[in-house]
């Protein structure tokens, strides 16, 4: 047995000051077991230490808001008495030591938070970003992730519908796999994690518990060094079909009175799920580790209440319906078994052979978490442009960037993931800005999507964070869905670095900014810090910024819903100002070569004036197609909708005063292209709505001769287009 | 598929549970996709050893109708009511994708809602689907008229002689990978799959 020590409690993880915490809590020296306990319930990823006074400055409530963030997941109404239930979790660490399992625990786990609450989910989404494409380590990364997204989300039955993946030299050693999961629940069964009843049985259902993920939470609380390999026994390994029946199980037993509490085990497994239960019960809780599922023999107290195994949940029942609770998960060949009881010693009391393995008072282990309002340095103001001449063409930069990494297809990847199990998806991936799942049994349907652009959160934070939250309610609105509320992953480096914790603060408040102003507040959440690997030359890389968001909307009628495809005989108008910023654009990146300029400015006002107008539009019945305009800008969106259409598009001449470089490839925020019959109508609404607007094209030849004609009069072939866009990822992936 | 046979019958299926060892009167037994027991041995192959099966086998040797669609189709080869097997796709990734299939046995209760030679779109979802069968059985399916589908154009998996679905020798058995449930509904990818449906009701209510 290792003795329990300052140095082994940092070796667990925890600073000195946070082990004083806990010796003066315990008013002794812990045991290995207590210790294990303080150091993941205080780790970053339980903790949200270095967070959490950042994050309560988050808008969180509206009128459709149901439950915050808080619980397991958010829920919003969706009307017809139905809710829907979302969360989007990171697990990145995991992804760079094992990314098949990574990848794939992390669909499950994001899954498990879901259906705790009484969901069914509907569908998974998920926001990935890799290391540089020309790193030899990226393609073995990018095939893991993408399988192990695949092999657990197709097993489970769920559609993978959305998403979306960026390359970055920044995140080599670190990529991000971030998985959203959308479940719909009846408003009168959701499920919540709080324990009550004195006595009442704590019931252990799901997988047995191993030896595998020991330790995750606090791996996933610190930077990789270069033995990042050797901590793969911290990886968890996940069984989909286990989950399958855990799922159908627990919505069996959700239809019955049984449950008082419910939770999954996540990161720290047992200890975090007993802790926080009973914590936000105001309850004590006793366990009897014996009486704990195992796969393996002789497993020490401290290894159950690590291990990370997968596909375990904790519930607390009603006594007198224990039985039935049995039946059912006999039922679905799950284990089974009553560990505990809740108590009124307001302490976690854990029993093995015998022998008490921890006894720890549980408002303080919550109260006394350590909450660090960490040093911010202000992040430099990025430097202006300067003269950007267009060395190569509109035509050679549109080749570009629809083939460069991150304006290439993605088609090799969301053709990995069943996106239409169930019978509800109404837009697949790649055919609309957001994806549209039917609420099964109704005309609902929900609009889904991830967004982020790094890229202009690490040259201004604050602007990159606001530009993040409105892009999502950009690609709802462009179905004609009604954005309600969003989700966030907020992936970023070491927050003991002043620096980060600058950017971490501002990207907030740019968040919160947004939220506010298009009525678009944060239901669940996760943050994932320590996203830095240590080089061997002792220098720290950290990541982009990436504040992903997972924005979720409605739609009344599913079949109002529209596409990005661009089909015969349209006039397509743009809507929304245009001053031709190209500074963090993707023409500036691939075809100067340069990441620099700010990002362009997200101006609210106008963000909230021209995407209502657009919904109004779409809602009338007048609008055949919808386009976002984002990276690349104005003619890779129109580009995307005409190789998704197959139809042609003659384009007019650039916007006055704008070089043409600038007008075709800037990407001011707040636009959209809109493809309607008639032209001239839209524009003289737009006027009257103080949205700017103007015809950008007309329809041109269909069939074989289907192309983009630029202004020059040169038409790209729609096959040069889909070849250049089509050929990233078989290339990388060498398939 | 649930959704597709109500929609057709205008009738709720009923579900028959894995540990079952008798099956209640029907006109149609499906099996439908799915990854049964998580397909970690291989696909369909615990399945096929599950306690109902021996139901199965007998309503199919009464001449029940059966259907199976991906995961049901590689059940029915590995219990051996369907001749040959499904391997990992060609291009060794799962495939969720449209194809398109064309009719090649018009006379079934199955594929009776369409005329020989018709294309329409349905939905692949399947890591193996790749067909194989030695040439002497492929040889006999095509001379016995018993290839329901193939793959028109692209054949994405690689499938034998492009071959997307099989009948049993009294056509009253069907096992096909791609997914006719899933294009039932204009709005969720089209109607094409709905012959299929509509033909078996028709079946069963004549």
């Amino acid at each position: 047995m290792k003795q329990v020590d300052a140095q082994l409690a940092a070796e667990f993880g925890l600073a000195a000051g946070e082990y004083e915490k806990a010796l003066a809590i315990m008013g002794r020296v812990p045991t290995l077991t207590e210790l294990g306990i303080f150091s993941v319930m205080w780790s970053e990823h339980c903790s949200y230490k270095s967070s959490r006074v950042w994050l309560r400055t988050l808008p969180t409530t509206a009128p459709w808001v149901i439950h915050g963030p808080g619980e397991n997941a958010g829920v919003v109404d969706i009307g017809d008495g139905l809710a829907a239930i979302f969360k989007m979790e990171s697990h990145n660490h995991p992804s760079f030591i094992e990314p098949y399992q990574g990848a794939a625990t992390g669909v499950g786990g994001i899954l498990r938070d879901v259906f705790t609450m009484g969901a069914r989910p509907v569908a998974n989404l998920n926001a990935l970003r890799f290391g540089d494409p020309a790193n030899p380590q990226t393609r073995r990364i990018v095939d893991g992730v993408v399988r192990g997204i695949g092999g657990y989300g197709n097993c489970v039955g769920v559609p993978t519908v959305g998403g979306e993946v960026n390359f970055h030299p920044s995140y080599d050693g670190n990529p991000l796999v971030n998985a959203m999961t959308v479940g719909v629940a009846r408003q009168d069964r959701i499920f919540l994690s709080a324990a009550a009843g004195v006595g009442n049985p704590v019931v252990y259902v799901g997988s047995r518990t191993g030896r595998d993920g020991i330790h995750g939470a606090t791996m996933a609380s610190a930077e990789f060094g270069a033995d990042a390999q050797a901590k793969r026994p911290t990886v968890q390994v996940g069984d989909p079909f286990i989950e399958k029946l855990l799922i159908e199980a627990c919505l069996e037993l959700m239809e019955t009175d049984a449950i008082i509490a419910i939770q999954d085990m996540g990161a720290a497994g047992l200890t975090s799920s007993s802790v926080e239960m009973a914590g936000k019960g105001g309850v004590g809780i006793e366990l009897d580790l014996d009486r704990v599922p195992q796969r393996e023999a002789g497993m020490s107290a401290y290894e159950i209440m690590l291990s990370e195994s997968q596909e375990r949940m904790l519930m607390v029942l009603r006594p007198d319906r224990t039985e039935v609770a049995r039946a059912i998960f006999d039922k679905w060949e799950l284990d089974f078994a009553v560990i505990g009881q809740l108590t009124d010693s307001g302490r976690i009391v854990l029993r093995q052979g015998g022998r008490t393995e921890a006894d720890i008072p549980l408002a303080p282990l919550a109260e006394e978490a350590p909450l660090y309002h960490r040093p911010t340095a202000p992040s430099p103001a990025p430097a202006p442009l300067g003269a950007t001449p267009d060395p190569v063409g509109i035509e050679q930069a549109l080749i570009a960037l629809v083939g460069c990494a991150d304006g290439a297809s993605r088609a090799w990847v969301w053709n990995q993931y069943d996106s239409t199990v169930g019978g509800q998806t109404v837009r697949r991936p790649g055919v609309a800005d957001a994806a549209i799942v039917r609420v099964e049994g109704t005309r609902r349907a929900l609009a889904l999507t991830t967004d982020c652009t790094p890229r202009y959160v690490a040259a201004d934070a604050r602007t990159g964070g606001a530009q993040a939250v409105a892009e999502a309610w950009r690609n709802i609105t462009a179905t004609g869905a009604r954005p309600l509320a969003i989700t966030d992953n907020l992936n970023f480096g070491n927050p003991e670095r002043p620096e980060i914790m600058g950017q971490f603060a501002d990207a907030i408040a740019g968040m919160a900014e947004a939220c506010r102003a298009l009525d678009f507040p944060v239901v669940s959440g996760n943050v994932s810090l320590y996203n830095e690997t240590r080089g061997a030359d002792g220098a720290t890389v950290a990541i982009l910024p990436t504040p992903a968001i997972g924005g979720l909307g409605l739609l009344e009628d599913a079949a109002r819903a529209v596409g990005l495809a661009l089909p015969p005989g349209c006039e397509v108008v743009l809507l929304g100002e245009t001053r031709g910023h190209l500074g963090q654009s993707l023409w500036l990146r691939e075809v100067l070569g340069r990441e620099a300029g700010p990002p362009p400015p997200v101006e609210l006002e106008a963000e909230r004036r021209n995407g209502d107008f657009v919904r109004d539009e779409i809602l009338s019945g007048r609008v055949i197609a919808c386009h976002d305009v984002s990276d690349g800008g104005v003619l890779v969106a129109l580009a995307e909708m005409v190789m998704a259409g197959r139809a042609g598009l003659h384009l007019d001449a650039p916007q006055s005063g704008i070089s043409p470089h600038a007008f075709w490839f800037g990407e001011d925020q707040g636009r959209y292209l809109v493809a309607v019959a008639d032209g001239g109508a839209l524009l003289r609404r737009a006027e009257a709505a103080s949205v700017p607007a103007r015809l950008v094209g007309r329809a041109g030849p269909v069939g074989s001769a289907a192309g983009l004609t630029l202004p020059s009069g040169a038409t790209i072939s729609l096959a040069r287009l889909a070849a250049a866009h089509e050929r990233f990822f078989p290339l990388l992936m060498g398939s | 598929m649930a959704i597709a046979l109500r929609l057709a019958s205008g009738r709720a299926p009923v579900s028959v549970w894995h540990r079952d060892t008798s099956l209640p009167p029907l006109d149609l037994l499906v099996l439908p996709g799915g990854f049964s027991y998580g397909d970690y041995l291989r696909c369909g192959a615990i399945a096929a050893h599950s306690p109902v099966m021996g139901a199965v086998r007998e309503f199919a040797a009464g001449g029940g109708h059966v259907l199976g669609v991906c995961n049901g189709f590689q059940i029915l080869t590995e219990a051996g009511l369907l001749p040959g097997a499904l391997l990992r796709n060609a291009g060794l990734r799962f495939l969720s994708q449209d194809c398109q299939l064309s009719v090649e046995q018009a006379e079934s209760a199955f594929t009776r809602g369409w005329q020989e030679g018709a294309r329409f779109a349905a939905t692949l979802a399947h890591g193996d689907g790749n067909y194989v069968a030695e040439a002497s059985v492929l040889d006999r399916l095509e001379g016995e008229g018993l290839v329901a589908f193939r793959y028109a154009g692209d054949n994405p998996n690689g499938s034998a002689r492009g071959i997307a679905g099989i009948l049993s020798p009294n056509r009253r058995v069907l096992g096909l990978m791609p997914h006719p449930e899933n294009k039932v509904d204009p709005l969720t990818g089209g109607a094409d799959g709905l012959p299929l449906f509509a033909g078996l009701a028709q079946s069963f209510a004549s």
